[in-house]
């Protein structure tokens, strides 16, 4: 099975978000780098699926130089290549981060051959648009389907479930080569180790300048929802606060004596 | 036209659809355009009639028993051949796994882009909205600029309005889409039943929330004691499922659930902003932390200082000793 992973750098951010002065990005200063939470577990799903069945695993992203700390985070657990569409870090809209990714698919696909499966985050953590990975598919004429939490891929098929909305899951089933959107909860992803970081560090990443087209929507600025703040009352401290929290308790009906 | 994809279930409109809609005729009684919306598959034409006074001018039905199960891709190809064929100045649907996946895939086909989980909407030149970011830690004024503009609408930020009674019933026309084996290559095969047991996260009144500061997963049996003696369910924070300690199931937040219990008591919760997002629409909540400066407290309305391992189980006992169980 040949694989390609999707992934996105996004920041840590931790207890709150601060923006930068323009209003136009988060301030990230201070804060530290990740992939993308649902791209982390296409990220080992597509390492188990080469461990189990064999075949080759590449991961993708499209952002700035430094998004090859990610790619490396994604070699250090055993996939094998990389590939950066190197851009200025600015945020590129979901049509435009689409085309990108269609053109380098073609690219790659017409020097190494065709990939079987794609897999893409649901939707990526901070811009949350929930559409790269079907215009991706839909350009390429593979199916697709998004919110996916179990995967089984063989025999040139994909068996795919996604939690239905009123409990319980949704089973799809597609031919190769497809297309999945994942979710979080898909598997619990490994950490790296130390070999595993070492090797990552000696790896190429194959850079490839992409092709901007605007399509939108168009970011005029960000700006932090109102007024969620609540002002807290700290009723004790310690194991000796127990009594008056019960009385709490009592009082807005959760215990009743 | 303005046209909004309404998702039911057996012929019941769901929620996040009618707050769609409601933004929907909003803008339609602003713009003097008509309001339409379409439906699919057994039950969409008991959907449309129940759509009566909100303002709907004609309710689409497609009563493709193919379409019954959810079939993204086909969904897309007659939204989009709706909009070709009578026009549409805006396409709505709910900002639900399902209205945000049929949505993407018409932007796909159509190659419009598509504005997911919309806030606020201001129609003109500049076509202005807001849209969620971080699940709604963070929001976006954009604009977008397409003869046919896509949005999706964000669950829960327009509340729905009562029907008007006394009006007239939407014009139902029954509409039968041209559909090819590869529109509907992707569909749902067949359901599996739930796996999950006891009382549900989303559900319950009273939810007991542990994060890094439980430590281990055996820990989590004091969060357990204190859940029993409540008729509380258990959830976690994110750190708590990627240790290992506890399964995604009862991760809360914004890759994981929305909870909205009477009381959410959070346990060794810094209190990551994709945790709150999880959790803010609690009524209440108790914090239970070491440390006073945590995240958490710009947003819990009580807070014991103190290590859970100690603060918690004495709550339980004491819980235990005026109840008498």
């Amino acid at each position: 099975m040949k694989i390609l992973v999707c992934v996105k750098r996004v920041p840590a951010t931790g207890g709150r978000i601060a923006l930068t002065a323009d209003s136009l990005d988060i301030d990230a200063r201070y804060l530290g780098f990740t992939i993308s939470p649902h791209e982390e577990c296409a990220v080992e799903e597509a390492v188990r699926i080469v461990e189990a069945q064999g075949g080759s695993s590449t991961v993708l992203t499209l952002g700035p130089d430094a998004a090859a700390d990610q790619l490396r985070d994604a070699m250090a657990i055993g996939i094998e290549r990389a590939v950066l569409l190197e851009t200025d870090g600015s945020d590129w809209d979901p049509m435009a981060t689409a085309g990108a990714i269609v053109d380098a698919i073609r690219a790659l696909e017409a020097e190494d051959g065709r990939f079987d499966l794609l897999l893409f985050g649901n939707e990526a953590a901070d811009t949350g648009d929930f559409q790269v990975g079907i215009r991706v598919a839909t350009a390429l004429g593979r199916p697709v389907v998004s919110g996916i939490k179990a995967i089984e891929a063989a025999d040139g098929r994909v068996v795919a479930r996604r939690e239905a909305s009123g409990g319980g899951w949704e089973v799809f089933e597609l031919p190769l080569p497809a297309v999945l959107g994942v979710k979080e909860g898909l598997n619990l992803p490994r950490y790296p180790s130390v070999p595993g970081r070492l090797r990552a560090k000696k790896k190429e990443i194959v850079r490839i300048t992409p092709a901007a087209r605007r399509g939108g929507p168009i970011k005029e600025r960000l700006r932090l929802p109102a007024g969620t703040e609540s002002t807290v009352e700290v009723i004790g401290t310690g194991p000796e606060a127990a009594p008056a929290v019960v009385e709490l308790l009592t009082r807005i009906g959760v215990v009743s004596r | 036209m303005i046209l909004t994809l309404v998702e039911h279930v057996d012929g019941r409109p769901e929620r996040l659809s009618l707050e769609a809609l409601t933004l929907a005729g909003k803008l339609a009684a602003a713009s003097g355009e008509p309001l339409h919306t379409v439906s699919f598959g057994g039950g969409a034409r008991e959907a449309a009639q129940q759509l009566t006074g909100r303002g709907v001018d004609v309710a689409h039905v497609v009563e493709d028993d193919r379409l019954s199960a959810f079939a993204p891709v086909a969904w897309a190809a007659t939204v989009s051949q709706l909009i070709a064929s009578l026009g549409s100045s805006i396409v709505l649907a709910a900002g639900s796994d399902r209205g945000n996946e049929v949505m993407a895939h018409v932007g796909a086909r159509t190659d419009l882009p598509l504005a997911a989980n919309c806030t606020e909407v201001v129609p003109g030149e500049p076509f202005r909205l807001t849209r969620q970011r971080w699940a709604g830690s963070l929001l976006e004024d954009a604009t977008l600029d397409a003869p046919t503009r896509l949005l999706t609408i964000a669950p829960h930020a327009v509340a729905v309005e009562d029907a008007v009674d006394n009006a007239a019933q939407p014009a139902i026309e029954p509409f039968s889409p041209t559909l090819t084996d590869e529109d509907l290559l992707v569909a749902v095969v067949r359901r599996l039943a739930p796996d999950r047991s006891g009382i549900s996260l989303t559900d319950a009144r009273v939810v007991v929330g542990g994060g890094r500061g439980v430590g281990s997963a055996e820990a989590f049996s004091e969060l357990e004691e204190l859940a029993a003696v409540l008729g509380a369910a258990v959830g976690v924070s994110r750190v708590v499922t990627s240790a290992g300690w506890r399964p995604h199931s009862q991760q809360i937040g914004q890759t994981g659930l929305r909870i909205a219990p009477d009381l959410y008591i959070a346990c060794g919760i810094s209190g990551a902003i994709q945790h709150i997002v999880g959790a803010k629409a609690a009524k209440r909540i108790l914090a239970i932390n070491t440390d006073r400066d945590a995240p958490i407290m710009s947003v819990a309305d009580y807070a014991v200082i103190g290590d859970l391992h100690q603060v918690v189980p004495a709550i339980t006992a004491e819980i235990r000793r005026v109840t008498g169980r």
